[in-house]
């Protein structure tokens, strides 16, 4: 379980986090969303130990991450899998080199062995045929695909979706949260997602958690905040422009 | 606690301070991040492979311009030196004056230069292009040092081909000065190598390699770092490249001058 308490972080003058409070139950789907500029890639980022708070907890099966450093960070960070938001995949190697770097680097499996794992991977989100292929000769929809076979072939008991479907026309969108949802329903892992996809994201999500100004203003499964009577909420979920002054 | 409006006679001392405040604080990263980079070229596992990419990169790509610059400085430096010479009918010497100039001044800090603008340049770019586009974090979140596959590398690398690309520098910029002063001008090939080996010792060649070693520390560190803090977007590693080389280019001549007054 990932437990989140009075998480607090401010860049000079700008409060981007002002006391954010958050559990995410193991072998769930919770989705964070919210505006622009919200802070929810700033949250993220603490719960993957990229940037420390100025204040608060972000406790990992028992584990608070913000004071731990070096070493015992990075063995907590070994249970995580990460897709970033533009995919992150190392321009310099192929689609099959980016899914095996991972294993290649903290394993001491054989090549062969490695080459079976990326075989299934790339097999798992539809690209058995593009690992030969460097990320710049694939789509957008493909190379975020291959960001999930990367960040997915260690099996890691967490993974975080840092805005997974931006950019992707509305067919791939669905195509990606499927393949989400399957591989969620395989393998079990805790899932933290970012997402702007509403209402997609809504079939998908176990537990949906809205920031807004640097607070967590609702939090509950997608029924309950589809009916929250929050009017922050419903403007968000409607896609009400703010009202002028 | 309201902030009161500043007097106008102490906001230049508080510009001043702040300026003052940044310097420090660069210093610090600075510091801090040559501290991070040796810290983990102590500890294993070493990555053999980037650094032999990394003299690649660094090194054996800029063979070419190397070799340009080189001959041609010691084409210009044998005929303005061979000019000066003979009006005082020493042409005798030209053949030391070229190899001491090139050995401890200008093969070390004009190769720098070079593969500054060739090399460290795109290091940062590179860099600087993985930190935009997230593949520095996508490889802190897989629990791998970035500094042991990017930064240790390029500093190794900046320590081996530095002196071996200031060494082929010298080389071509002697013979470049011979094919001149010799071959153009009429100096006899005995007087021009023969001076030279009279005139020129071991703490000569010492002098020029420890400058280009330094060089190569100070290049590859400061090209690092700059892409490894850089901005947003393109615009940021634009301005992280060309901080890097003109920093880089800065550094090399300051380094040079101190070196020079504390080195025989």
């Amino acid at each position: 379980m990932i437990k989140v308490e009075g998480l607090t972080k401010s860049f000079g003058a700008q409060r981007v986090l002002r006391g954010v409070d958050l559990e995410v139950p193991d072998a769930s789907i919770t989705v964070i969303i919210g505006r622009s500029g919200g802070g929810k890639s700033v949250f993220l980022k603490h719960l993957l130990g990229l940037v420390r708070p100025d204040g608060g907890r972000v406790v990992v099966d028992g584990v608070d991450v913000t004071t731990l450093r070096g070493g015992a960070m990075d063995r907590v960070r070994e249970r995580y899998g990460v897709v970033f938001q533009g995919g992150a995949l190392f321009d310099s190697l192929t689609c099959a080199g980016n899914v095996a770097f991972p294993l290649r680097e903290k394993t001491r499996l054989t090549r062969a062995q490695i080459a079976e794992r990326v075989a299934t991977g790339l097999a798992r989100v539809g690209l058995a045929d593009v690992g030969a292929k460097y990320p710049a000769e694939v789509s957008g929809g493909m190379r975020k695909r291959v960001a999930i076979a990367r960040a997915l072939v260690t099996e890691p008991a967490i993974v975080f979706f840092d805005e997974p479907t931006t950019g992707l026309d509305p067919i791939l969108v669905n195509t990606i949260h499927g393949l989400i949802v399957e591989l969620h329903r395989r393998l079990r892992f805790t899932a933290v997602m970012v997402s702007h996809e509403i209402p997609e994201i809504f079939q998908i999500a176990d537990s949906v958690a809205m920031l807004h100004e640097g607070r967590i203003v609702e939090v509950g499964p997608p029924d309950v905040i589809q009916a929250s009577a929050n009017p922050i909420v419903q403007q968000f979920i409607r896609g009400e422009p703010e009202a002028r002054t | 606690m309201v902030d009161r409006p500043l007097s106008p006679v102490l906001v230049p001392f508080e510009a001043l301070g702040r300026w003052a405040s940044r310097i420090v604080v660069s210093v610090g990263r600075f510091g801090t991040f040559m501290a991070l980079a040796l810290a983990t070229i102590v500890s294993p596992p070493f990555k053999f492979r980037a650094f032999v990419d990394r003299i690649d990169y660094i090194g054996f790509r800029s063979l070419l311009i190397i070799l340009l610059t080189g001959a041609f400085t010691g084409m210009v430096l044998g005929l303005q030196i061979y000019m000066t010479l003979s009006r005082f009918g020493s042409e005798a010497f030209l053949g030391p004056a070229v190899a001491l100039s090139l050995i401890r001044e200008l093969g070390p800090v004009l190769s720098a230069l070079m593969v500054t603008g060739r090399a460290g340049s795109a290091l940062t770019a590179e860099i600087g292009i993985m930190r935009i586009t997230e593949q520095i974090d996508a490889l802190t979140v897989m629990a791998l040092n970035p500094f042991r596959s990017l930064v240790v590398p390029s500093i190794l690398a900046g320590v081996v081909t530095f002196p071996l690309m200031t060494a082929l520098f010298d080389v071509v910029g002697i013979f470049g000065g011979y094919l001149v002063g010799v071959e153009l001008l009429g100096l006899s090939q005995g007087t021009y190598f023969g001076e030279m080996q009279t005139f020129v010792d071991m703490r000569d060649i010492m002098t020029g390699f420890w400058k280009s070693l330094s060089f190569g520390i100070v290049v590859t560190w400061v090209c690092t770092y700059k892409g490894f803090h850089a901005g947003h977007g393109a615009e940021g590693v634009a301005r992280a490249t060309t901080q890097a080389v003109v920093l880089s280019s800065v550094l090399i001549l300051v380094w040079d001058y101190f070196l020079g007054t504390v080195l025989p």
